[in-house]
């Protein structure tokens, strides 16, 4: 059976479409892209007006916990957020207890995987058990399914271990992730260093630590040619060093997450732990430092660094209570709310971040929309409003500062390899 | 200003200047009532205190009971060590359990910053913050606030020096601000490590040198310098310290004649301060320790919705 969707307005940033053209879907794949496409009684037909159709959304940094967390979130139901969330591709950090240093891994990754409504990639790790120490068998991780590598949550602290890992991935053509840290100069700091951090009496961590690994990072990928890419950017002054290295022409790209361009330090005091994310929220130069990096193309992935806990973790002194907050429910919303109504981002620019970069970051034939590609397609109604609360929120964690919001952007439908597996009810 | 119309005293941010003079007067009547003979005061009777300490304190924790029992106020002290918070039970379940019981107030130290803002914001029971993280400390700036008027009438226009590890203490933010509100002009000291520039922020002075700053002081206010400190490289040794930053009887002779030297204990002696100075007339470090009893039932009698006694009453006291 053919889906045939009508009336709406195509974006496809890969190609700078923008559009009114109808879609039509068969088999898993796109059948053709036209106007006015005549439809026939046996077509599920989606009528799109008011709404904008875009190649399926990609976040390229997920945490779903499992193995090990499955209380808080699973590769299963964290599928099911993304679908209803816009997004039918995510890769999923390998953070995890264990953590996914070896194909066996991998494959039950994409196992779990298999029964849910999207497309899961794997990251693996850098380093054997995450140590940061002994590179993994990054050649049989690949084999597995994995897409790139990274040790998220932590960094990679040695310069040797990091420039071997950048030096070896390049036979794979895969992307190293950092998390751009170092672990002494943030000194178990828990949110930014500044003005706020001294008046709470909280310790801060500082817009350095961040950069200087940035920094080094840069070096070692212009040392080894080997691709890298940087996680949850969040400074003005690592947007600054990324876009020295693009202009340098080394092989870096760098994603941010929503909250980055949405909020600042100022909320510390009254959002506390559901503000504490690492990187910590930064300051307003800072925020717009980060939208500025996504205008000019310095940043070239919005990712949501979507991380579950369970209230009675985040329901602690800020002190004590996880880094992290749940991203991809506000995602969609944020990006229309934020980039392209207060900030005069077009379509096409603010959702290439989602769609066309990760993918060829990740190398994946998705993120497009064109005929023969696969049937992943998000339809968004920018128009209208949702309200993020527990009705909203269908997230079994609902560790996100932006409860109480009203955003712009509702998802209509989320289709993944020519199924619907999304309809706003 | 008629009464303190609020449910927690969680910082001085949140405090105006009328309700830091309120509580200031209602110490006042309070320090008369309980350096007299018969110490205890009923007037509120039937009520409960928990007192909940997350780090040890000695003083602190005293203080705050001994306030408690002269207003007929019922205490309970929750050792942390030995209850269930050692079993891993969180804050909120602790302090629910003490709410089942009917405690009225909780008087909360802990080493998290905000934690009893958090508090606040998951009980119905008044929070009195005892003391978090690096933060707060109000009911401590109270009583030096308390302490310089009992000398000197008011804060307009005095000077005072707040000297030591500004960076890590909750006294020196507390007391700040507090002064401030005063009308005061604050000047920080300390080493450049734990003397950020983001103090700024308050609006208050800065120097890196005692020597140079000791003669303008009206109030010089010692802080207590933690050694542990020193294995974080934020200063060399205790021996360099000293030299730069301990009241010495050599520094004091620098100062004006009628200095008030304050120290929110406890002390460390030939550390951050001589003992000649500790133990000085000029110092009203002891003095300090009794007006928090009187500044902490004040605390208590206007969180309960009392209200200012009056001249006469307080001299019939």
């Amino acid at each position: 059976m053919r889906i045939v969707i009508k009336n709406g307005r195509l974006i496809d940033p890969a190609s700078g479409t923008d559009d009114r053209l109808d879609v039509v879907l068969s088999g898993g794949r796109v059948e053709a892209i036209d106007r006015n496409i005549k439809t026939s009684a046996e077509d599920e037909i989606i009528d799109a007006g008011g709404s904008i159709v875009l190649p399926g959304l990609i976040d390229m940094h997920v945490h779903f916990r499992e193995p090990g967390r499955e209380d808080v979130e699973t590769i299963l139901g964290g599928s099911m957020v993304a679908a209803k969330s816009g997004f039918t591709s995510v890769c999923t950090m390998p953070n995890t207890t264990p953590v996914i240093d070896n194909q066996a891994l991998v494959r039950f990754i994409i196992m779990e995987a298999s029964k849910g409504p999207i497309n899961v990639f794997p990251a693996a790790n850098i380093t054997k058990g995450g140590k940061g120490e002994e590179i993994s068998e990054m050649g049989e991780l690949i084999k597995g399914g994995a897409v790139a590598f990274t040790d998220d949550g932590k960094p990679v602290m040695s310069s040797i271990t990091m420039r071997r890992a950048l030096e070896y991935s390049r036979m794979f053509g895969a992307p190293i992730l950092s998390h751009a840290e170092d672990k002494s100069l943030a000194d178990d700091g828990l949110m930014n260093e500044g003005l706020n951090s001294i008046r709470l009496g909280l310790k801060g961590i500082p817009r350095e630590a961040e950069e200087v690994m940035i920094a080094r990072d840069i070096l070692l990928a212009k040392l080894t040619k080997g691709k890298i890419h940087f996680c949850h950017v969040s400074s003005e002054g690592s947007v600054e060093i990324i876009r020295r290295g693009k202009n340098d022409k080394i092989n870096v790209t760098c994603e941010t997450a929503p909250h980055y361009f949405s909020l600042t330090d100022d909320e510390v005091e009254e959002l506390m732990s559901m503000a504490k994310m690492n990187p910590p929220l930064r300051t307003e130069s800072d925020r717009k430092g980060i939208i500025e990096g996504l205008r000019d193309g310095t940043i070239d992935v919005i990712a949501t660094d979507h991380a579950p806990h369970s209230p009675n973790e985040k329901m602690q002194e800020i002190e004590y209570a996880p880094f992290g907050i749940i991203g991809l429910e506000t995602s969609v919303p944020l990006i229309i709310t934020e980039l392209v109504r207060k900030n005069n981002f077009s379509y096409i620019q603010a959702f290439a971040k989602v769609t066309c970069n990760p993918a060829g970051i990740l190398n994946l034939d998705r993120g497009v929309l064109k005929t023969g590609g696969h049937a992943d397609i998000t339809i968004i109604n920018p128009e209208r409003k949702i309200k993020v609360d527990e009705q909203f929120l269908m997230s079994k964690c609902k560790n996100t500062p932006f409860t109480g919001r009203e955003l712009y952007g509702s998802i209509e439908y989320t289709i993944c390899n020519g199924k619907i597996v999304y309809r706003r009810g | 200003m008629n009464a303190l119309n609020r449910k927690d005293l969680l910082d001085i941010k949140s405090l105006s200047p009328e309700e830091i003079l309120l509580i200031c007067d209602t110490a006042k009547y309070f320090k008369d009532v309980f350096t007299r003979d018969v110490k205890t005061v009923p007037v509120l009777r039937g009520k409960t205190v928990c007192t909940l300490f997350y780090e040890p304190s000695t003083r602190t924790r005293l203080s705050f009971e001994l306030a408690a029992k002269m207003l007929s106020v019922n205490t309970i002290n929750v050792p942390v060590t030995t209850s269930s918070v050692v079993k891993g039970e969180s804050l909120i379940d602790t302090v629910r359990t003490l709410e089942a019981m009917k405690a009225d107030y909780i008087v909360m130290r802990h080493a998290a910053s905000l934690a009893p803002h958090f508090l606040s914001k998951n009980i119905d029971g008044s929070v009195i913050n005892g003391g978090d993280g690096f933060h707060a400390h109000p009911t401590q700036a109270l009583l030096d606030t308390y302490s310089i008027i009992e000398k000197r009438g008011t804060l307009k226009g005095l000077h005072i020096g707040i000297i030591g590890d500004i960076k890590h203490s909750r006294v020196a933010r507390s007391d700040l601000l507090a002064f401030k509100k005063l009308g005061a002009k604050v000047t920080l000291c300390g080493p450049s490590t734990l003397l950020p520039d983001e103090f700024e922020q308050y609006g208050v002075d800065m120097t890196y040198d005692f020597d140079e700053l000791l003669p303008d002081l009206d109030v010089v206010n010692m802080l207590r310098i933690q050694r542990e400190r020193q294995q974080g490289s934020l200063f060399p040794s205790i021996r360099e310290y000293n030299l730069l930053y301990c009241l010495t009887e050599e520094r004091f002779a620098k100062c004006k004649s009628d200095v008030i030297i304050m120290h929110p204990g406890p002390m460390n002696r030939g550390i951050e301060i001589d003992d000649a100075i500790a133990d000085h007339p000029n110092s009203i470090i002891n003095e300090q320790v009794t007006n928090g009893v009187a500044v902490r039932m004040a605390v208590f009698y206007l969180l309960a919705g009392g209200t200012p006694f009056k001249d006469e009453e307080n001299q019939e006291a």
